[in-house]
């Protein structure tokens, strides 16, 4: 056997997941800092490497993590914008396309510690001033997880009409989930053809419409 | 977009008093209790109470009735999805703890199951408490009832809990999802499921006929389902074969590496594998040796589950690099057939490296691939899996993978930079196999400057990366260019930000040049002939051509438009930490001859640096740390590069422009221009040392005397002091020159415009340390041990040893020169 071959073996098996969803802001936020980011969508999949034990705590260390995350892709999409002196154009409702036209998109990598136990890859895709994120283990297959996270993007931008005014992020969160547990089902990315993704987009358009 | 409605009801939600909260809590249980249909009022609730629960850090912990509610009718199976959903995102967010609850209520019904297992998975603190839904999915798995439905998402759990817990399968329920896995990826039903809608009355007979599934360019599928099969519907092995494929990967990753049944008979397969290359050198032909061995491992159903399941996967892979070929009708497919394109080649490899057998069978195809994607940038991600399965395999299999590195160092940096995903998947490819790279490939090193690209536009996200990534690109040869390099950086930024533009515009367009003229005339410059061969140079993909040290000026001159953009100022932000990086590095392998190369270029460069003001300051600091260390590593570079630095220290302009480093090279020259550290250290070196520094103090004070305001700050004038008199103190003829220096100084030190513009300490410090060093030099022996401490200071001891011999030395010579004083003044 070939065991001494460098190779993912030995980081451990945990390496082909997601570990989380974010949606938040990249925009400065009047309560909260500046650099600060405000969470408005998190969603953690499955048992994580958390050292705490009270439930209460573990919890606390979990929220304290996502919220690093966001402030850290904050911090370098601002950097992104500001190098590509690329100014954002503000798009209204039905224009959802165009906005996720110019989105801009980035992938990072999170050392062990910073603020997961274990390294991470995290893609980032900024539409306007919020940032949809998804955090996979290092060697998840990341042309599989853009398309992901770019169909979850769009799919939140239409149905919670994250364009207009309203607070359908905040209080129609259980959509997202919805969204999630199709394309993400407990941190699995897919490999749908147009007619997985087809019959999976019916279904959700079924959802809430009882 | 995110607006202060938004904000004020996160407020609302984090700051609902306790009083209200449990009102709200009652309300929710009375409507879930009312045994009817909920409606909107209560899933408008649910809604509600999901964001209060969520929308801080700090838990909500719910009454135990309603948890027990939420609980009950989360198991039960009548509620439409968005109750289950709610259901399990309330719970989830909240306390107390459902892992107990919820796992005990798992039922024979699976359609809960998944929001179940959510709740569960995402409260579990340890093993035990998954284990319960780990063995309800599996006992579905195992009841061969033929109606038994199994939970659809019985597979991404799985995967879910074998990445938090390998050990959480025993080693026969492996086999048995691998057995299951071997069914669902290899011989899912090639029909199209069963439609939900039946058809009309006159198309009814007509639905019933099976309907063949298609690939994605519309002709008919053979062979067997695969995700790049598509059809109208799909049947519930046609779902497990995707969740399968998507899967797979881990499952190998975590299962196959064991080997526990299959680590002899891979052993062997490897040794007849060897034996067959040794036998036949034309090991790609059909030989009868080789198809033996592959036959030995390949498609007899009596192999063992896990070899199986390999031998299956192998095949799947296969052929969706077969299907992949295929002109999709629909972009989203042509995107996944990417996707597969990358799974495939990393499964591929993966399976390569559990049964080396394999690599014989899968080289054909993955060369095959290679050919049909290295022309098309649009595949360029695609090629980095492909060069990771050379890198590990094409030795064995005595393939040629130089085409392969080829394409990933030399074409993809310098075509591809601002892409920034293939940019991240390159880097890591490089951190991953970085060790093998630097002895292996000798086009890595050599394509440092290509490679560089990449950071230069992306630095900020690439910067830690490239820390890792730097060592292992450097080597003797390449150090000095390296170095440069690294230098050059942001000018490399700003080129490339230029090559961007001039490809998107054309010269007739030069009115939509939105960053003004600055931008254009730069533009212009890059277009030019006259500066082509500049430009060339900083955008070259390998190193060692061409030198243009001599027109960097020019280069910066060009560039100098640009030096605020931020993509430059970015870039030029990680260069300080990079040096660092790359000196603390260097000074391993070095030998003199390379570190008194180094130690020039610093001082060299330190004229020729790109504009950009606080960048210049950060490089004068970081070289300052560095010639230092350099120095202190082979003090004979002094006498190696004496011209340079007499040039360098004795330019009063240097005072101005880069003070830091200025004051660290004459304190050099002060510490290890000494015979002690070079024989070659003659009393004529240092004394033309001492006349070029002689010259600059004498300059400072001609100048104080003569404008105003003086503007040379009272550091350096104490250290050229200092180095004077340790100078002199090795060449004593020298003494009663560098005395006359300091008694000037102090006159001239009390003098009125002096006086006026430097602070009382300062002048004061000034003419202290002159006096020190007049009276120290009255004691040539004393002076010259004193003011000689390099070779004795290497010991560290003497930090902290307060009886070693300096500290007392110290105190007795300060002692000799107060009572030598003392009786001077009264004689």
């Amino acid at each position: 056997m070939n065991t001494e071959v460098d190779g993912p073996q030995e980081e451990g098996p945990n390496d082909a997941m997601v570990c989380c969803f974010l949606i938040h802001t990249v925009c400065s936020v009047s309560a909260l800092s500046s650099g600060g980011s405000r969470v408005l969508h998190s969603r953690v999949f499955g048992p994580e490497d958390n050292t705490e034990s009270d439930p209460e705590r573990r919890r606390l260390l979990q929220k304290e993590r996502l919220l690093a995350l966001a402030r850290r892709v904050r911090t370098a999409v601002c950097l992104y914008r500001d190098a590509a002196g690329t100014s954002c154009v503000e798009c209204v409702l039905g224009e959802e396309a165009v906005a996720l036209g110019e989105a801009e998109f980035g992938v990072l990598r999170l050392s062990a510690g910073e603020p997961f136990p274990a390294e991470r890859t995290v893609l980032w895709l900024g539409v306007q001033n919020l940032a949809f994120t998804l955090v996979c283990e290092m060697h998840e297959n990341l042309l599989l997880a853009e398309g992901t996270l770019r169909n979850i993007a769009r799919h939140c931008m239409e149905e919670l009409r994250l364009l207009g005014p309203g607070s359908e992020i905040l209080l129609k969160s259980d959509r997202i989930d919805a969204l999630l547990h199709r394309y993400v089902p407990h941190g699995q990315l897919l490999f749908l053809n147009h007619r997985f993704t087809h019959i999976l987009d019916k279904e959700l358009s079924a959802y809430g419409t009882k | 977009m995110y607006s202060t409605g938004n904000e004020s009801l996160v407020k609302q939600a984090r700051e609902i008093q306790d009083e209200e909260l449990h009102k709200f809590y009652g309300r929710i249980s009375k409507l879930l209790n009312a045994n009817r249909d909920h409606g909107n009022e209560t899933i408008d609730s649910l809604q509600r109470l999901n964001l209060i629960v969520s929308a801080t850090k700090y838990a909500k912990t719910l009454p135990p009735d309603l948890k027990k509610k939420l609980q009950t009718l989360l198991l039960s199976k009548t509620h439409p999805e968005q109750f289950q959903i709610l259901f399990t995102s309330i719970l989830r967010e909240s306390l107390p703890l459902s892992t107990q609850e919820l796992s005990a209520g798992l039922a024979q019904d699976t359609r809960s199951s998944s929001y179940v297992a959510a709740v569960v998975l995402s409260q579990a603190a340890n093993k035990d408490d998954v284990a319960p839904v780990c063995q309800h999915l599996l006992k579905h798995l195992e009841s061969r009832q033929p109606d038994g439905q199994i939970c659809k998402h019985t597979l991404p759990i799985l995967s879910k809990l074998i990445s938090y817990s390998p050990e959480i399968l025993t080693e026969d329920q492996v086999n048995l999802v691998s057995r299951k896995l071997v069914d669902w990826l290899r011989y899912a039903s090639l029909q199209q499921g069963a439609s939900m809608s039946t058809g009309g009355f006159f198309s009814g007979p007509r639905t019933r006929q099976p309907v063949p599934v298609t690939e994605v360019d519309g002709a008919v599928a053979g062979d067997f389902f695969t995700v790049l099969c598509v059809g109208h519907s799909f049947g519930e092995d046609q779902w497990m074969n995707m969740y399968a494929f998507s899967m797979i990967r881990k499952w190998l990753l975590t299962y196959d590496a064991e080997g526990t049944s299959g680590g002899e008979s891979a052993h062997l397969s490897q040794i007849q594998f060897m034996l067959s290359q040794l036998q036949d050198d034309r090991s790609e032909v059909d030989s009868s040796v080789v198809s033996m061995v592959s036959a030995t491992s390949s498609s007899s159903r009596l192999l063992p589950p896990k070899e199986r399941l390999r031998e299956k996967a192998f095949e799947y892979c296969h052929r969706l690099i077969e299907q992949s070929d295929r002109k999709a009708m629909k972009r989203t497919d042509t995107e996944l057939q990417k996707a597969c394109i990358v799974e495939a080649v990393t499964i591929m490899d993966i399976i390569c490296k559990e049964d080396p057998s394999y690599v014989y069978r899968a080289f054909p195809s993955v060369k095959a691939l290679y050919g049909r994607l290295s022309g098309e940038l649009a595949y360029a991600r695609a090629l980095i899996p492909i060069a990771q399965f050379y890198l590990n395999h094409s030795e064995m299999a005595a393939v040629d993978s130089e085409a392969v590195f080829r394409q990933l160092f030399s074409r993809y940096p310098s075509e591809l930079f601002n892409e920034p995903a293939l940019a991240y998947e390159f880097v890591q490819f490089c951190r991953a196999n970085m060790a093998v790279l630097e002895d292996g490939v000798a086009l890595y090193r050599q394509s440092f400057p290509n490679i560089f690209k990449f950071l230069a536009w992306t630095s900020p996200a690439l910067v830690a990366d490239y820390m890792e990534l730097l060592p292992s690109l450097m080597c003797p040869d390449t150090a000095v260019e390296i170095l440069h390099s690294l230098l050059d950086l942001p000018c490399l930024a700003a080129t490339l930000d230029l090559q961007q533009r001039s490809a998107s515009y054309q010269a007739s367009e030069r009115v939509l040049w939105d960053h003004g003229s600055k931008v254009a005339s730069v533009l212009e410059a890059f277009r030019q002939p006259s500066y082509r061969g500049l430009f060339l140079y900083i955008l070259r993909p390998e190193a060692g051509s061409g030198d243009t040290i001599d027109r960097l000026k020019m280069l910066h001159e060009v560039l100098s438009d640009m030096a605020a953009s931020p993509r430059v100022v970015q870039c030029a932000q990680v260069v300080p930490v990079l040096l660092h990086v790359f000196f603390n590095n260097v000074t391993k392998f070095a030998d003199e001859k390379l570190i008194s190369q180094l130690a020039l270029v610093l001082l060299e460069r330190s004229s020729l640096l790109y504009n950009i003001k606080q960048f210049k300051i950060e490089l004068f600091r970081v070289f300052s740390t560095h010639i230092r260390t350099l120095c202190k590593l082979h003090p004979s570079l002094l006498v190696n590069q004496s011209r340079e630095l007499l040039d360098f220290a004795g330019s009063t302009a240097n005072i101005y422009s880069k003070e830091e480093l200025y004051t660290n090279v004459v304190w050099l020259i002060g510490e290890y221009l000494s015979v002690v550290h070079d024989p070659r250290c003659s009393v004529e070196l240092i004394t033309t040392f001492f006349e070029g520094l002689e010259a600059v103090l004498f300059e400072i004070t001609q100048v104080r005397q003569s404008v105003s305001p003086p503007s040379y700050p009272p550091r350096v004038i104490t250290v050229l002091m200092t180095t004077l008199s340790k100078l002199a103190s090795r060449s004593q003829d020298l003494i009663p020159r560098v005395s006359l220096s300091l008694s000037k100084l102090c006159n001239f030190a009390r003098s009125r415009l002096v006086l006026a513009s430097y602070s009382e300490e300062d002048t004061e410090e000034i003419i202290t340390r002159a006096h020190e060093l007049t009276n120290l030099l009255k004691l040539p022996s004393v002076a010259q041990f004193v003011l000689a401490p390099a070779a004795l200071g290497e010991s560290p001891r003497w930090h902290s040893d307060t009886n070693a011999s300096l500290p007392r030395a110290m105190r007795t010579i300060s002692g000799l020169l107060h009572k030598q004083s003392s009786f001077q003044q009264s004689g």
